[in-house]
């Protein structure tokens, strides 16, 4: 036995090793002979045996051919597929010619007739499947031309009789993908085509093979994805399909079902085993309720996900899902949630569940019980109780859906969403709570239910409690128990959460100005006044406090009563928050109370149309008075700068356009100074002192452009165009500066030329926006554009210097809507004493916690940077998944940076900040540029900008203080 | 063929779960449980049903245990060891190993409490496990050459498991008991399309549809977390497997959310090697468990502790699982004494209550109780109940049916009215018989086999690619003959069985005559029938051939005159036993005549 087995093991050995020497030597020929489709003729006459030539095709099939060669490549390939005896290599063959005719450029008409003429004599079930995919790429290629169509469908209409299920897949998919859906149009003869696309599909609904009725549907769903109208007449098929053997069938089915049910909501159908008729709509609803308790978990998710488009299906049917029709020993009984309602309506509180407190209460009749043919009852009951995630949130999502279209529905499946809220897994949570916000407009928490909610304030995740903050901002409490509930829950949540201060005031702030008159009977006790006796003053430093007064002020807004309420000391506090937390505390209108006025007084509630004008005024100003004097020029520019970053501070929805345009008229301030400097009016060369500001004004200015071409969410094209003149302009000057302080030329040919490249893209990008510079650098440059071309290097800088000078300042256009990128480093805090210790070497990871607002796509362009006390700086991607989106515009990212460092003497501070990083490529200027030059080469496109990427830091940096130990031995 | 279902114990009843199942001459067992409610001869199942005489191994084929419940698995030493059984006894992994852990449990407490005797030993339980071979989820499992069993998970505890028994082309589903909504540690129940003969059911609750379970689930949170909140101890008296674990899961996952610090403590012994199986056998609980214990174990509880007697007396909040669940002895019953004088303190009963155990008692509402020594207890601490159930109710068993599809489904392990509502609905929704037989009762149920036969491949294609392809739904029309022969049947081309029986083949042919009233001339006539036949059979070849005669297919018509009557013609239609059909088409076609039209 054993020498019997070494025998094997010998044999089986010899025979590997002869294989690599075949493949060695099918190597080196290849290597020899570099492949065309000359080399493939080659090859494959020379391939003698049919794994020969599959490894030629293989390695053919792994480079790319040229458009040219295509056609001639699948001739050889056609002729060699009607010798070769073998399927293998014939299915390589077909499948490389579906490849082929991918490749971009090359239309396959030619080949269209080839291609369909080798399925004549095919008997290869495989490779019949593999050419009708192959016309399937050609078909796909050649959409216009319906004629090559045609005969496509015709053909796979023929082999839809095939014995084999992958031929009748493809068939099928080649019908979809390809038969005829123009009906209106087209004459008596297409359309009877088109019905009968339709049909020919439909009748393989009923095919043995499972994966031959998926493809059949599929088609149909494909057609009616292409635009054809299927028929009314289907759906009874597609609703047997419902209760086929295999999950994917299924899946499909119920597709094309809430297809059928869009398309003919209306109509009516008749109900099986009874006279009556409903809408079309209902009973596609009723069957796809049902498959949310099919057996397969794929089929439930479908079902889930479909349910919550179908807007159109009548209340009562919609409500039935949310009804399971309790009952027990055949008594009816109250659900739970009904109990809830009772005990609240009867104007009791919540008490303890006795045994039998649940006893069933009436008889029910046997006959009436439906247990499962009901259709849509309880549907989401069953889906919202499902043993998958998946289905459980795909149900959340379809309620949420369809309680926005229907605010009774809303009402009814509140109770529901509310038991989500303690789902086992967070995600569904989360889910469940953003829908119950999606959809707050519509319903008022009854007080058991807010009780329910507020018990998920405690949950140990950070999401979970904003997302429900952010919920209670918008709910609708129905009575002031309620909000002291709320309030108190919230408290509760501060002392165990104290991170959270921030979004709890402005979860008060908006339930104080959602329900002021809810408010109004609770400040007494809230502010613990008492009518006869001097409360002692709260400590005003107290985030419980602040959070109590965030709600009263907030209330006492639209309910002028309330001030009346307060105490001495409150009014004192409330100037104080005014101040202090403007953006939580409204202005209030203080019966004679001098105390309160504060800066911005009360008064003013109507802001915008002034301080807008405002911010036109002094920008009229600006542009208007071009002739004064340099020093006067400087002294408005100046005044101006410091009155609209004031007002930006002051007004925080013009904060944007503010800061913007202050920064652009800085940067104009920077460049009319560094054109006074006395060094222009001295001999070259200069000292090196005396340069120093121009240049360094140039290099500021760049710095600004970027800010302002990336910092900025909401910049127009307007804008783009005058900050890269500005910013052309910055680099004129730094040309200037450097032509005036080095000596000798030949630095300045390399800079000179790079200059005019830019001039010249710059032409390139903005050519529309040109008519509009009348007067400006780049029109007076382009002016001269052909003298610079032709001159020194030293004349070029002169002619720049002047025209530098002599150019008017541009007016910059105000965009709409103009958001400042702002970003605030909520953790770490920087106030600890207490080093981060950490064995040097090893890793610490330091919790990140940072809120962006109008950062688009932060993902990509937000970076984190830690610098450490010897200058070395890190800059840290966070992965995409840190960052959340809470709400419009702004984000959050909570992320851990990782710190090493070798071992330190003391414990020293490092500072962490948040960059954005820009890369000019993503501009949209550039982008202008790739699309319009998409057909010249690229390379012949000088791109001086191409690539710059940088980073600007945007939000303020905070100090960690760390200590690595040396590591103990 | 028939099939009996044979329900020992259990049927119409809850507890001492027994069914006997006789499926195409092979013998299952399905479960051996006992009844907890008697301590005499009535609590095991009288296997003296299955066979007066002989050994049970030579009349039992195997045994299926569903899983761990002592109602399902109570019996089975005494079954195996003191009746008599040696053959397979299967099971699924999980339940091969907490079974042995509470047989053992059940005959301490029987034997070294109450001190009976005659009852099956520690070693009876080893060798008795000894027979058991373990089954994995969707394995099938060859017990002989004809009888194969199958697995599906079935929620309700760890390791339930819903067994498929097939012989040949018979089938039975038992379910054993089976959930159909997933809890906080096990999945749903689930099964394929298998199409059974016959699905055996669990009916506990066939007339109840429960409300979601998440209610229960807030409620009981929300009150353990008052509690703990003002400082009150919450007691849960638990049986030690099954449910514990879930509520067990249900707690610690909240104390994990809300950050809570009040101890949760939980009764050792037995639990403590449960809990151990329970971390084993991950695979077998459901999704989030299942996903998230690369992590951690959810089953390592980070806030459940062991429990130690002194603990009771500790100061502050806690949560205690405490054995037994009815509060009728041991440590729940201490820990109840001690806490039961506190208003702020609470009990909780996650089940149902046996009447005459303190348990049942509070919950009715007794507040004074009289303990032994004839001390009063006066009860202040809250009494709350909470039902966790994991059996399917009327909704979820209507769900499997749905799901499984049998041709006939039996009820058993429930009470008998309740069942009559189910078995009604059943019938009307699903239109299956539907059978509920009582203890001891036989029910046999017809079956339609289909028999597999052999057919040629050659035969099989010829056949085929004759007509329209072939439809799974419809029946196809064959030509063959059948040799039944050795037990085997073989369908094979009439060649092959001439070849075979060495017979020689006869060909059979019919003719026909029929008179047609036409005075012209024969050839005329001829081509008249031929345009005739042309005309109306169009798929058909119609040939006219030279010496006069024509041809449809191989049917050959000649026309002579009539020796008589020279304007009657007389046709001769001939044709083959194949043709039949044609042949009596043709025939009945001219004997219409011909039309008057083509003349």
């Amino acid at each position: 036995m054993a020498a019997h087995l070494k025998k094997r093991v010998y044999e089986e050995f010899t025979k590997v090793v002869q294989q690599q020497h075949e493949d060695l030597s099918a190597k080196k020929l290849r290597l020899t002979k570099p492949s065309k489709s000359a080399a493939l003729h080659v090859d494959l006459c020379k391939a003698t045996s049919p794994a020969d030539a599959l490894q030629y095709l293989l390695q053919f099939a792994r480079k790319p051919v040229e458009v040219e060669s295509v056609e001639g490549v699948v001739r050889i390939l056609l002729e060699h597929y009607y010798k070769e005896n073998d399927a293998s290599v014939r299915l390589k063959i077909a499948s490389l010619l579906g490849l082929l005719s991918k490749t971009a450029g090359f239309s396959p008409d030619c080949i269209v007739d080839d291609a369909i003429n080798t399925l004549q004599n095919e008997k290869s079930h495989q490779v019949l499947a593999q050419l009708l995919d192959t016309l399937l790429v050609i078909g796909t290629k050649l959409t216009e031309n319906p004629s090559v169509r045609m005969r496509l469908v015709e053909v796979a209409c023929k082999h839809l009789t095939d014995s084999s299920h992958g031929v009748r897949n493809k068939c099928l998919q080649l019908i979809g993908c390809l038969g005829p859906v123009e009906k209106g149009v087209a004459k008596d003869a297409e359309s009877q085509a088109a019905k009968d696309v339709q049909k020919i599909i439909g009748d393989h609904f009923n095919d043995q093979d499972p994966r031959v009725r998926t493809a059949a549907i599929k088609a149909m769903l494909q057609l009616h994805e292409r635009g054809l109208k299927l028929q009314q007449a289907i759906y009874g098929q597609a609703c047997k399909l419902l209760a086929d053997d295999y999950e994917q069938v299924r899946s499909a089915a119920v597709q094309l079902i809430w297809v059928l049910s869009q398309l003919y909501p209306e109509s009516i159908v008749p109900i099986p085993s009874s006279n009556e008729e409903i809408r079309l709509v209902d009973d596609a609803f009723g069957k796809i309720c049902h498959m949310v308790s099919d057996g397969s978990w794929v089929v439930r998710v479908q079902a889930a996900k479909l349910l919550g488009s179908m807007q159109q299906v009548s209340s009562h049917f919609l409500e039935q899902t949310l009804d399971k029709k309790l009952m027990s020993d055949l008594r009816r009984k109250r659900t739970a949630h009904e109990r809830a309602k009772e005990l609240y309506s009867s104007g009791e509180f919540s008490s303890g569940r006795k045994w039998g407190d649940d006893a069933p209460k009436e008889e029910i009749d046997t006959g009436a019980v439906n247990l499962i043919e009901s259709g849509a009852c309880g549907a989401f009951v069953h889906g919202l109780e499902d043993e998958m995630y998946e289905v459980r949130i795909a149900a959340v999502e379809a309620l949420c859906m369809l309680a926005q279209s229907s605010p009774s529905f809303a009402e009814k499946c509140l109770d529901f969403l509310v038991d989500m809220f303690n789902d086992e897994i967070e995600e569904v949570r989360l889910q469940s709570i953003h829908t119950m916000r999606k959809i707050s407009n519509n319903i008022t928490l009854r007080e058991d239910q807010l009780d329910t909610v507020l018990a998920v304030l405690e949950d140990s995740s950070r999401d979970i409690r904003e997302a429900l903050h952010e919920l209670l901002c918008c709910t609708n409490v129905s009575t002031k128990e309620g909000i002291h509930l709320a309030l108190v829950e919230l408290l509760k949540n501060l002392t165990k959460y104290p991170t959270d201060r921030e979004s709890i005031w402005k979860c008060l702030k908006f339930l104080g100005s959602r329900h002021p008159t809810l408010v109004l009977p609770l400040v007494p006790e809230l502010l613990s006044t008492h009518p006869f006796f001097d409360t002692p003053e709260p400590d005003m430093d107290d985030p419980a406090y602040i959070a109590v007064l965030v709600l009263i002020f907030n209330a006492a807004k639209s309910c002028p009563t309330m001030p009346a309420l307060f105490s001495d000391h409150t009014f004192r506090h409330y100037a104080y928050l005014r101040d202090s937390l403007s953006h939580l505390v409204p202005p209030l209108r203080l019966p004679g109370r001098k105390l309160v006025s504060s800066p911005t007084s009360p008064s003013i509630t109507p802001h915008e149309d002034p301080s807008q004008l405002f911010l036109h005024q002094s920008l009229e100003r600006v542009y208007n008075l071009q002739h004064l004097d340099p020093q006067g020029i400087q002294e408005l520019l100046e005044f101006t700068i410091r009155d609209l970053q004031r007002l930006g501070e002051l007004q925080s929805e013009l904060a944007g356009v503010a800061d913007f345009t202050a920064t652009y008229l800085q940067c104009q301030l920077l460049l009319i100074k560094a054109l006074q400097e006395k060094l222009w009016n001295v001999a070259a060369p200069l000292y090196l002192k005396q340069n120093a500001l121009a240049s360094a004004a140039a290099k500021q200015i760049l710095e600004e452009t970027y800010k302002m071409e990336f910092m900025y969410s909401g910049v127009e094209s307007k804008q783009v165009v005058i900050i890269h003149h500005m910013r052309l302009q910055a680099k004129a000057l730094q040309l200037i500066v450097t032509a005036r302080t080095t000596r000798g030329v030949e630095p300045l040919f390399g800079m000179c030329e790079k200059f005019l490249q830019e001039v010249d893209s710059f032409q390139r990008c903005f050519i529309s926006e040109l008519p509009q510079m009348q007067g400006s650098f780049v029109d007076k440059l382009l002016d001269l554009m052909p003298r610079l071309v032709s001159s020194k290097p030293t004349e070029v800088v002169k002619i720049l210097q002047t025209t530098l000078r002599q150019s008017t300042f541009l007016h910059l256009p105000l965009p709409e809507q103009l958001h400042r990128a702002t970003a605030n480093i909520i953790e770490p805090t920087g106030e600890s004493d207490n080093p981060l210790r950490f064995t040097s070497g090893l890793v610490v990871a330091l919790d990140v916690d940072a809120t962006l607002e109008h950062v688009q796509d932060p993902q990509g362009t937000v970076k984190v940077q830690v610098l450490y006390p010897d200058g070395q700086a890190q800059l840290i991607h966070p992965k995409p998944a840190d960052f959340r989106n809470p709400g419009p515009g702004r984000h959050r990212l909570i992320t851990q940076v990782y710190l090493s460092h070798t071992a330190w003497t003391e414990p020293c501070q490092i500072e962490v900040r948040l960059l954005l990083a820009y890369n000019s490529n993503r501009s949209k200027a550039a982008a202008k540029i790739a699309k319009s030059t998409w057909n010249e080469s690229l390379e012949a496109l000088p791109q001086p900008e191409n690539g710059i990427e940088g980073t600007i830091p945007f939000s303020k940096a905070v100090k960690v203080y760390i200590m690595p130990k040396p590591a103990r031995r | 063929r028939p099939f009996l279902g044979f329900a020992a114990g259990a049927g119409q009843d809850v507890g001492r779960s027994c069914v006997l199942v006789s499926i195409a001459g092979k013998n299952v067992m399905l479960d051996c449980g006992m009844h907890m409610g008697y301590n005499d001869d009535r609590r095991f199942p009288d296997f003296s049903y299955i066979t007066q005489n002989g050994r049970l191994t030579d009349f039992l084929d195997c045994v299926i245990i569903s899983h761990f419940h002592l109602d399902h698995c109570g019996a089975l030493p005494y079954f195996s060891e003191m009746v008599g059984y040696d053959g397979p006894i299967y099971m699924t992994h999980p339940t091969k190993a907490i079974c042995p852990i509470l047989l053992e449990d059940y005959r301490k407490i029987t034997v070294d409490k109450k001190g009976e005797t005659n009852f099956f030993t520690s070693q009876m339980i080893k060798d008795c496990m000894k027979k058991v071979v373990a089954v994995h989820l969707h394995q099938t499992v060859q017990v002989d050459e004809e009888l194969e069993i199958k697995a599906y998970y079935a929620g309700h505890v760890l390791g339930a498991a819903m067994f498929q028994i097939k012989v040949g082309c018979e089938s039975v589903v038992y379910t054993g008991d089976y959930n159909m909504t997933p809890d906080r540690h096990l999945g749903a129940a689930w099964i394929d399309k298998c199409r059974p003969d016959l699905l055996i059911s669990e009916s506990t609750y066939a007339t109840t549809i429960r409300d979601s379970k998440r209610c229960r689930e807030r409620d009981f949170l929300k009150k353990v977390h008052e509690t703990v909140e003002r400082g009150g101890k919450v007691l849960i008296p638990v049986f030690a497997l099954g449910r514990a674990q879930e509520l067990c899961i249900l707690l610690e996952t909240f104390w994990e959310r809300m950050n809570l610090k009040a101890p949760i403590y939980f009764s050792t012994g037995l639990t403590e090697k449960a809990n151990h199986y329970y971390k084993l056998f991950i695979t077998w609980t459901n999704q989030k468990i299942r996903k998230t214990f690369v992590q951690r174990n959810m089953f390592e509880f980070k806030h459940i502790k062991a429990f130690d007697r002194a603990f009771a007396d500790n100061p502050g909040p806690m949560v205690v699982f405490a054995t037994p669940g009815m509060l009728h002895a041991g440590q729940s019953l201490q820990i109840f004494r001690k806490w039961a004088g506190n208003e702020k303190n609470m009990v909780i009963m996650p089940g149902y209550c046996v009447q005459g155990t303190v348990g049942h008692k509070i919950l009715s509402g007794q507040r004074k109780l009289e303990m032994e020594g004839r001390q009063i207890l006066e009860v202040k601490m809250q009494v709350e109940y909470m039902s966790f159930s994991a059996h399917a109710d009327a909704k979820g068993i209507m769900q499997l049916i749905r799901q499984a599809e049998p041709r006939n489904v039996l009820l058993v392990h429930g009470e008998a009215k309740k069942m009559e509502f189910l078995k009604q609905k059943i019938e009307q929704e699903f239109h299956v018989n539907c059978y509920m037989p009582a203890n001891g009762e036989t029910t046999t149920i017809f079956t339609n086999p289909s028999i597999p036969v052999d057919i040629s491949l050659g035969l099989l294609k010829r056949e085929t690619a004759i007509g329209p392809l072939p439809d799974a739904k419809k029946p196809k029309l064959m030509h063959g003959t059948l040799i039944m022969k050795d037990n085997s049947f073989r369908l094979v081309s009439p060649e092959q069985a001439l070849k075979e029986l060495g017979l020689a083949e006869h060909q059979l042919r019919f003719t026909c005559r029929v008179h047609i009233q036409d005075p012209r001339k024969e050839h005329e006539t001829v081509l008249r029938v031929y345009n005739h036949l042309k005309g109306v059979l169009k798929d058909y070849s119609v040939q006219h051939l030279p010496d006069g005669s024509i041809t449809v297919e191989s049917i050959l018509i000649q026309a002579t005159a009539h020796s008589e009557d020279q304007g009657t013609k007389v046709l001769l239609v001939s044709w083959t036993y194949q043709d039949e059909e044609l042949g009596s088409y043709l025939t009945s076609l001219l004997k219409k005549g011909l039309p008057q039209s083509t003349s």
